[in-house]
């Protein structure tokens, strides 16, 4: 699904070198969590896959399915299949979030080649999908993510998810600023999306997350590589033992 | 003091080419304004009101030449329920409009003879008042030439809107109109007004609303590109009274629209609006002051411009707080989305307080469009252009928003729709 490869970025403006030589493989159906410390790079690896301005690609690839990702504009990604949940979801006075859902999902169909969901449609579908979301008619009518709860933008993550239908998801620190109960509802709203076709790269800095969302392979991030690679377990010794033990055994 | 001989020469020139037309109740009202004009002469480049927007081609004997444009579309409000009257170049147009029977409301002519007594008490009084502090030469000079307009007063509220659409046919057409609306204590009225006026369009709106009484005005300008106009509207407002006045702009070498608004009687409610879209040689100019003069007011001046292809925005806004308004509410935003670096958005907000308990805020942006929300639309798939677009009309929402009437809000984001997708690609 993803193959990242010996990717490096360094930020535009300045000369920093932020990723240096990522390797991952995320397979079809697979869940893998990215764990590190605070400027390990995992925020800018999710950036630098959906095609924000900013950063420049020294080195390495990345694909989804083949296609070579880091050559299209942020909508033929999205229009490709790729969805990255935002750390801090912008907020965006005067379009209304029933409008801003309705164009994403007709904008990424017509690129597609499929044909647009008629108004009737498209609102009996994103009523279902936000009830399961705890999303109420008030927040679709709100202009997006304004005057909303820290919950609330992310649920609202996972609804426009839900209704994009992505293959490939990156959640960037969905967890941050969620309360127990909002963690739970958002990752119910994450594994009700499970399936063999969708793959999930999560990247957090706490393994509670995991308890909800389980993933099939855990990396740990340090100095803009994946230093370490396993299974479950991994996110647990972090959580015992933090990222110290980790890196020292490496280094 | 005599006047500085440019000024004077100017002045002269155009007065000479004008006739006092020969009405008899509006008679003095006229030679008033007359003596008015001639007091402090047309604007010149030189005043202070003016420095941001060149008033020569406003003032000069003739119009400037525009091409009469095509919009080749349906015009908006033509699907409203309304008594549509139609003026080209300034000049009625009986067969292209309704009767003018409206329950609730009588409507006359200015150019018919008729002794409308009523209108006396308002034709020419309410521009005199809006020329202290500020003179505004323009509308006195309306006042007194005037050729037609309509008088509307508003005794009950009427089932349907009024529509005032103007055309433009010659190329070199001067129109001067000057309308009076009379609301009546309780009455309400929706106004609205759109279309090229003429070549060269002056146009004066005095409305007096008495107390409880409501005027909702929702004008449209454009997209006539070469038109140039400089309009007033003078209101005054009565106790627990509400004025809603919107403007949307499209096009246009030269438009200015003054707004005087003048609150008379406590709890009073006057918002006045704006969107203006410019593309290239275009400049718009929206002039406001709102006096508060009671107690318990509350006012709103909201205006947005979204400019690009070195197209110019201009506000001056004043909100004055007079001793004694106390419990004012005074609200005054401007602010222009440049497209590119070649626009430019001058911006004079004012605020004069003379009391001590009062509430006003005003804030002037410019800016371009919002890098974070159009990567947030373009990461769920939506294509920078459409982005773009969603975030212009976005912006503009603040002012658009301020009309009451969700059909007639409708009708306006469609045309800024139409206006975005037309300038695409």
């Amino acid at each position: 699904m993803l193959e990242i490869k010996n990717l490096h970025v360094k930020l535009e403006e300045e000369d920093k070198q932020i990723l240096k030589g990522v390797d991952l493989t995320v397979e079809a159906g697979k869940v893998h969590a990215i764990m590190g410390p605070n400027g390990s790079g995992k925020s800018t690896l999710s950036y630098v896959l959906s095609g924000r301005d900013g950063y420049e690609v020294t080195d390495g690839e990345a694909t989804l399915d083949g296609e070579d990702l880091l050559d299209l504009d942020p909508e033929e990604r999205a229009a490709a299949g790729l969805f990255l949940a935002f750390q801090y979801p912008v907020e965006i006075p005067g379009v209304g979030n029933m409008t801003f859902l309705r164009t994403a999902v007709n904008a990424q169909r017509k690129a597609r080649g499929e044909e647009e969901m008629s108004a009737a449609e498209f609102l009996k579908v994103v009523r279902a999908k936000a009830k399961t979301l705890k999303i109420d008619a008030d927040m679709l009518k709100r202009p997006v993510n304004v005057g909303f709860s820290g919950g609330e933008k992310k649920r609202n993550e996972i609804l426009q998810m839900a209704m994009l239908e992505p293959k490939m998801c990156i959640l960037d620190e969905t967890d941050s600023g969620l309360d127990v109960d909002a963690m739970k509802l958002v990752s119910e709203g994450v594994n009700a999306l499970r399936s063999e076709g969708r793959s999930f790269l999560v990247i957090t800095h706490y393994q509670r997350l995991l308890d909800h969302i389980k993933p099939d392979v855990v990396h740990i991030m340090a100095a803009g590589r994946i230093v370490k690679t396993g299974g479950p377990e991994l996110a647990l010794e972090v959580e015992q033992n933090g990222y110290a033990d980790i890196l020292a055994e490496i280094a | 003091m005599a006047l500085p001989k440019l000024k004077q020469d100017a002045t002269d020139a155009r007065l000479a080419a004008l006739d006092l037309p020969a009405s008899g109740w509006s008679r003095s009202a006229r030679e008033d304004a007359l003596a008015r004009v001639k007091a402090t002469g047309l604007p010149s480049r030189r005043d202070e009101y003016w420095k941001y927007t060149q008033p020569d081609t406003l003032v000069q004997v003739d119009a400037p030449v525009a091409e009469v444009f095509d919009a080749n579309e349906t015009p908006i409000f033509n699907d409203f329920d309304r008594v549509k009257i139609v003026f080209v170049d300034g000049v009625f147009d009986a067969d292209a409009s309704d009767d003018l029977a409206l329950e609730g409301v009588s409507i006359d002519r200015l150019a018919d003879a008729g002794d409308i007594h009523w209108a006396k008490d308002v034709y020419g009084v309410l521009e005199a008042r809006g020329q202290t502090p500020v003179e505004r030469p323009l509308a006195a000079l309306n006042t007194a030439f005037a050729t037609d307009g309509l008088l509307i007063r508003v005794t009950k509220t009427p089932s349907k809107p009024i529509h005032i659409t103007y055309k433009h046919a010659a190329t070199n057409s001067d129109a001067i109109l000057h309308h009076v609306v009379k609301v009546e204590a309780g009455a309400e009225l929706t106004l609205l007004e759109n279309g090229p006026a003429a070549a060269r369009f002056n146009k004066c709106l005095e409305a007096d609303i008495a107390d409880g009484g409501k005027l909702h005005h929702i004008r449209a300008q454009g997209r006539d590109h070469q038109r140039r106009a400089a309009t007033h509207m003078f209101a005054r407002l009565g106790a627990e009274s509400v004025f809603k006045s919107f403007t949307f702009t499209a096009n246009g070498v030269l438009t200015r629209n003054e707004c005087v608004i003048e609150l008379t009687g406590d709890d009073a409610v006057a918002h006045v609006a704006g969107a203006c879209m410019g593309d290239g040689d275009f400049l718009h100019d929206d002039t406001v002051f709102v006096t508060h003069d009671a107690l318990n007011c509350e006012s709103r001046q909201v205006f947005k411009k979204v400019l690009r292809n070195g197209a110019t925005g201009v506000f001056q806004g004043k909100i004055l707080v007079k001793p004694g308004a106390q419990k004012t509410d005074g609200y005054q935003i401007s602010q222009s989305l440049l497209l590119d670096d070649d626009s430019q958005f001058l911006a004079k907000p004012e605020l004069e307080i003379y009391a001590d308990d009062v509430a006003c805020s005003h804030g002037s942006t410019s800016g371009a469009i919002d890098d974070e929300g159009l990567f947030y639309l373009r990461s769920r798939g939506v294509p920078v252009d459409e982005a773009t677009d969603l975030l212009t009309i976005a912006f503009l929402a603040e002012a658009v928003q301020e009309i009451e009437d969700e059909a007639i809000q409708e009708e306006i984001v469609s045309r800024i729709e139409g206006w975005l997708t037309r300038r695409r690609g």
